[in-house]
């Protein structure tokens, strides 16, 4: 094959790339969102019953929310996914401590 | 023995968390029974408590801790000495002098409601009410009389609640704190569940309590010298130049978790009177010092 | 009403040192309540200290004096026993004084 007809060939393999969806860039859904966003709320609440949550954690689900309500649902999303992060984080936290806490004590 | 493992504040991926946790050594589990409370020591804890204080500043005499960063720092104990003489929470001791002698709608007042009238108490705050099963602290008290009374209840973080108990805390200054645990499994427990408060990491900031007033008494954070836990709440409520106003023991308590970036408790939650109740009892003997001045 | 002036004034030799708390919001008009309201200046624009008729501080305020201001300064020529008069004036036209003996 000439270099000019590989050049064209990658470009038209790119290009099925593209329109196919299988590149990671695509747009964002709300539906996408809507799975985000319940998963983070899910890890908040439980960690609201381990009375553990941090302010981060509600700020970022916040942004969530805004960023959805304004249409940025990529936005929306990196937000949901990063208050689902934090939220576990302070999951861990919790049941962490409930046995560290007696590295810190005072004997 | 005392051990101390600085974790780095929390990121947000729980993979630094696990790796903090493989790099610290677990304490061997000394788990209370709920039954017999076999294990909490109170006596022990607030032996090794003051000793742990005393060790680490011999040149502070016991009764000075109860002045939080002042005993730490002596410039700052000069300008406090200075601004006492016109202190800053003189308004609201007046205030609350007034308010606890006003008479309820219904003709009764405050000192119905309280052994001695409520005159030269507060250093027996909190205590345990046996029948309730629970820890009672002063603002949680002061508002039960008011309800009793068919008054609404005062916020607790607010300034009526200040003024109240600044007062109460003024007619017992230089009483020595006198916190009593009765031999009840219930009352154990929950100086035990505010010991482990007290030590529990919270926030995104991964701090207990102790980080600041148990390992860094004495020293910066930003601006402000941090106070040692002994006797932290002996000078309760205090004026606090940063709110240019008056606060009580609940409003330090939440302002504290979310500078930690932990979402606070409700007021006079089990966990805040219970870690009232670990605190004043571990600072028995020292003089009640309230109203106090904070920067 | 209770003044809103709280004063001490102490005279050593020939030196008068004279403190004061003042109770006064010293609002800037630049905070929000929390309905979301402008809180309006309210602040002493002027507090008076004098003697013998004679002004030995005067302080001219704006919004960066914080609420509850305390005053500290000494002056000469002033003996136990005499008078010393402090009043203020604030933005809204509301005003206090009192009168304190020097000790």
């Amino acid at each position: 094959m000439s270099a000019t007809m590989s050049m064209i060939r990658n470009m038209m393999i790119s290009a099925v790339l593209l329109t196919s969806g299988a590149w990671p860039a695509r747009a964002a859904s709300e539906a996408d969102y809507k799975t985000a966003l319940a998963a983070a709320e899910a890890a908040e609440k439980e960690a609201g019953q381990l009375r553990n949550k941090w302010t981060t954690t509600e700020t970022e689900l916040a942004a969530a929310k805004k960023a959805a309500a304004a249409g940025d649902f990529d936005g929306a999303i990196r937000a949901a996914r990063e208050a689902d992060a934090l939220a576990k984080a302070s999951i861990f936290q919790a049941t962490s401590e409930k046995e560290r806490w007696k590295d810190m004590e005072i004997r | 023995m005392f051990r101390t493992i600085l974790c780095p504040a929390f990121a947000a991926l729980a993979a630094a968390a696990l790796a903090c946790v493989a790099a610290s050594a677990i304490a061997a589990s000394d788990k209370a029974d709920p039954k017999t409370n076999a294990g909490i020591n109170p006596v022990a804890d607030a032996t090794a408590f003051r000793k742990f204080f005393t060790d680490k500043f011999p040149k502070v005499k016991l009764e000075e801790f109860v002045n939080g960063p002042y005993s730490m720092d002596e410039d700052l104990h000069k300008q406090w000495e200075e601004k006492e003489q016109f202190a800053p929470y003189e308004f609201a001791l007046e205030t609350g002098k007034d308010m606890f002698s006003t008479p309820f709608r219904n003709g009764k007042t405050y000192a119905d409601c309280f052994p001695n009238g409520g005159i030269g108490i507060r250093q027996n705050y909190p205590y345990f009410d046996e029948k309730e099963g629970k820890v009672v602290t002063l603002e949680l008290a002061l508002n039960r009389c008011r309800e009793a009374n068919s008054e609404a209840p005062y916020s607790y973080v607010k300034d009526e609640m200040a003024s109240l108990t600044a007062y109460m805390a003024f007619t017992s200054r230089s009483k020595p704190m006198d916190i009593r645990i009765p031999n009840d499994p219930r009352a154990l427990e929950a100086y035990e569940n505010g010991k482990r408060y007290f030590y529990t990491r919270r926030g995104q900031l991964n701090f207990s309590c102790a980080t600041c007033h148990v390992q860094s008494p004495g020293e910066h954070i930003r601006a402000e010298i941090l106070a040692p836990a002994l006797g932290i709440l002996n000078a309760m409520p205090i004026y606090r130049s940063e709110w240019s106003g008056m606060g009580t023991t609940s409003r330090r308590f939440i302002t504290c978790n979310s500078q930690t970036r932990a979402v606070p408790l409700e007021p006079q939650s089990d966990e805040y009177r219970d870690v009232e109740y670990f605190l004043s009892y571990v600072a028995n003997g020292l003089p009640i010092s309230g109203p106090g001045a904070r920067p | 009403m209770a003044s809103t002036i709280r004063v001490r004034a102490t005279a050593t030799g020939d030196t008068t040192e004279v403190q004061a708390l003042i109770q006064h919001p010293m609002d800037t008009g630049l905070v929000k309540d929390a309905q979301g309201q402008i809180i309006p200046a309210h602040f002493i624009q002027q507090l008076t200290f004098e003697h013998n008729g004679k002004t030995v501080f005067l302080a001219n305020w704006g919004t960066a004096v914080s609420k509850d201001p305390y005053v500290k300064f000494s002056f000469k020529g002033a003996n136990k026993g005499d008078d010393l008069r402090i009043s203020w004036v604030d933005n809204k036209g509301a005003t206090d004084n009192t009168t304190a003996k020097i000790q």
